[in-house]
């Protein structure tokens, strides 16, 4: 039995979809959760309840509003591009879900452990922009299309520092491998072996790079309410808009992922002699979404050119600056080897 | 060469602005929240509070409006229609008696206007229908709410007299 499901190529289809469905479906349904939690957080800062009517405690919340949006009617704007309009939204969700193939949540708990997934990542959410692009473009209506093009324009001003960052922990590491990564910041002093001392202010930076390559507050301007109603998504309805919903959400997961991967020790245990497992990578990526949900809360939103000012001139020099520091820092074995920890 | 202020560089590259918010967040976010559970609990509201009309009757049963038609005649949005006929006792009363509560302002004219206390704004907000004809009262509906609502219009009305 185990020889065909390690031998036989159906055998091999079947383990894989297994292990797709793994990931996806409890995604899926924690992204439900997470939506909701994000709404109770940001209300409980604004001293009022929100959803609290649907379930106990307000919890069936998302699944009421996933079944609205597939109910209503999709509705198509005059000489939009069918085609087009109903790609973009798949686009973003497809790119969205399938960078969680490389995310690893436990000692080989990860569905494609290859050596360039870091690389991997990157290419996905250099794709993610089309999907906003298209969107804005097969509305065939202005705001939609400008705040496509300003949501584009964001995204790609803060890969570049997002990259420049995730290289400093590459060349400390030694590898693109996540698995490695999270293998070098297990050290001897549990919380302070992790990423997050010695690259302290990329913490900052990545975190925030994050937020706005993401479209979440403060950098949501192309999809503001009171300012362009939805940016690229406003002339969607129903389930191409729950599709962009949901990708969205997924695209701030897989930043909370990459946070607690890159930074924070993955599913390490903080405390040397408590074990290690996918609660703790569970726990901090819950811990991180709250402070995503806290910053939407009390932050006031940036400008757009304040926001392309951030990006290009002050957090890529500083990411620049810091990856020099970290290469020399590598080389030289600087900080009792803090920086250099491939072959650990 | 401008003088730099480092002050200020310390505090945008600390985010330090950035902490003291994320703390007042963090306050907030634990204090007791302000919504009023709507319908489990209701806002406050004054014995004044101009709601859901009512025709109102003397204890010993027998209704006080006697068709003076001052209602009618002060209502600025023309609500209020009153037919007046004597009854077969010879008593002044009235035969109709609708107020349109779509054309109603809920301004209280009437029970200001009304020399007997019959016409009353009582203390009821919650009368949606879900159609428009359900919102034209007539007498009857009105001498309904009446029963239904008098012990709390009767403390209202006795809360609030010493200043009317």
């Amino acid at each position: 039995m185990a020889d065909f499901f390690s031998n036989t190529y159906l055998g091999i289809a079947l383990v894989l979809i297994g292990q797709v469905l793994l990931v996806v479906v409890p995604l899926l349904v924690a992204l439900a959760f997470l939506m909701y939690a994000d709404r109770k957080v940001w209300a409980a800062v604004q001293m009022r309840r929100g959803p609290n009517v649907v379930g106990v405690y307000g919890l069936l919340q998302s699944f009421a509003d996933f079944l609205k949006y597939m109910v209503k009617e999709v509705i198509f704007p005059a000489g939009a591009d069918k085609v087009v309009f109903l790609l973009a939204p798949m686009i973003s969700l497809v790119m969205a879900l399938i960078a969680w193939a490389v995310i690893p949540f436990n000692e080989g708990w990860v569905v494609s452990n290859i050596n360039v997934a870091i690389l991997y990542i990157f290419a996905i959410s250099s794709l993610e922009v089309y999907g906003v692009i298209m969107g804005g473009w097969a509305s065939n209506s202005k705001y939609p299309f400008l705040g496509s093009l300003r949501s584009a324009a964001q995204m790609i001003s803060y890969e570049v520092s997002i990259g420049l960052i995730i290289i400093g922990v590459i060349i400390s590491t030694g590898s693109m491998n996540l698995t490695d990564i999270v293998h070098a910041q297990d050290g001897d002093y549990g919380l302070f072996s992790w990423y997050w001392l010695p690259q302290f202010p990329m913490v900052f930076l990545f975190f925030i790079s994050a937020l706005a390559e993401t479209n979440r507050p403060p950098f949501d301007l192309p999809e503001a309410e009171s300012e362009l109603v939805a940016g690229y998504q406003v002339e969607y309805s129903s389930t191409p808009f729950l599709l962009f919903m949901i990708g969205e959400l997924t695209a701030v997961v897989l930043m909370c992922a990459l946070t607690s991967l890159l930074f924070f020790g993955g599913w390490l245990s903080p405390i040397p002699g408590l074990p290690d497992g996918i609660l703790w990578m569970i726990g901090k990526m819950v811990f991180f979404f709250f402070i995503f949900a806290m910053v939407k809360a009390i932050t006031p939103r940036y400008r757009y050119d304040q926001l392309m000012r951030l990006g290009w001139k002050i957090f890529l020099p500083m990411s620049l600056v810091w990856v020099v520091f970290v290469a020399f820092a590598a080389r030289f074995d600087w900080f009792w080897g803090a920086f250099a920890r491939w072959g650990s | 060469m401008t003088q730099i202020d480092y002050t200020r560089a310390a505090k945008y590259f600390l985010l330090a602005d950035f902490f003291v918010g994320m703390k007042l967040g963090l306050k907030y976010f634990f204090a007791p929240k302000a919504t009023v559970n709507y319908p489990h609990e209701k806002g406050p509201l004054s014995p004044r509070f101009r709601g859901e009309h009512a025709l109102r009757r003397y204890p010993n049963g027998e209704e006080r409006c006697i068709a003076c038609k001052l209602c009618e005649a002060i209502c600025p949005a023309q609500a209020i229609t009153i037919d007046a006929e004597p009854r077969e006792d010879g008593s002044r009363r009235t035969t109709r008696y609708d107020i349109d509560m779509t054309k109603c302002i809920y301004c209280g004219f009437c029970q200001e206007a009304c020399p007997v206390d019959a016409i009353v704004e009582g203390p009821n907000f919650e009368f949606s229908t879900e159609t428009r004809e359900e919102l034209f009262y007539d007498k009857d509906k009105l001498l309904d709410n009446g029963a239904r609502w008098e012990a709390e219009i009767a403390r209202n009305l006795e809360l609030d007299a010493p200043y009317r």
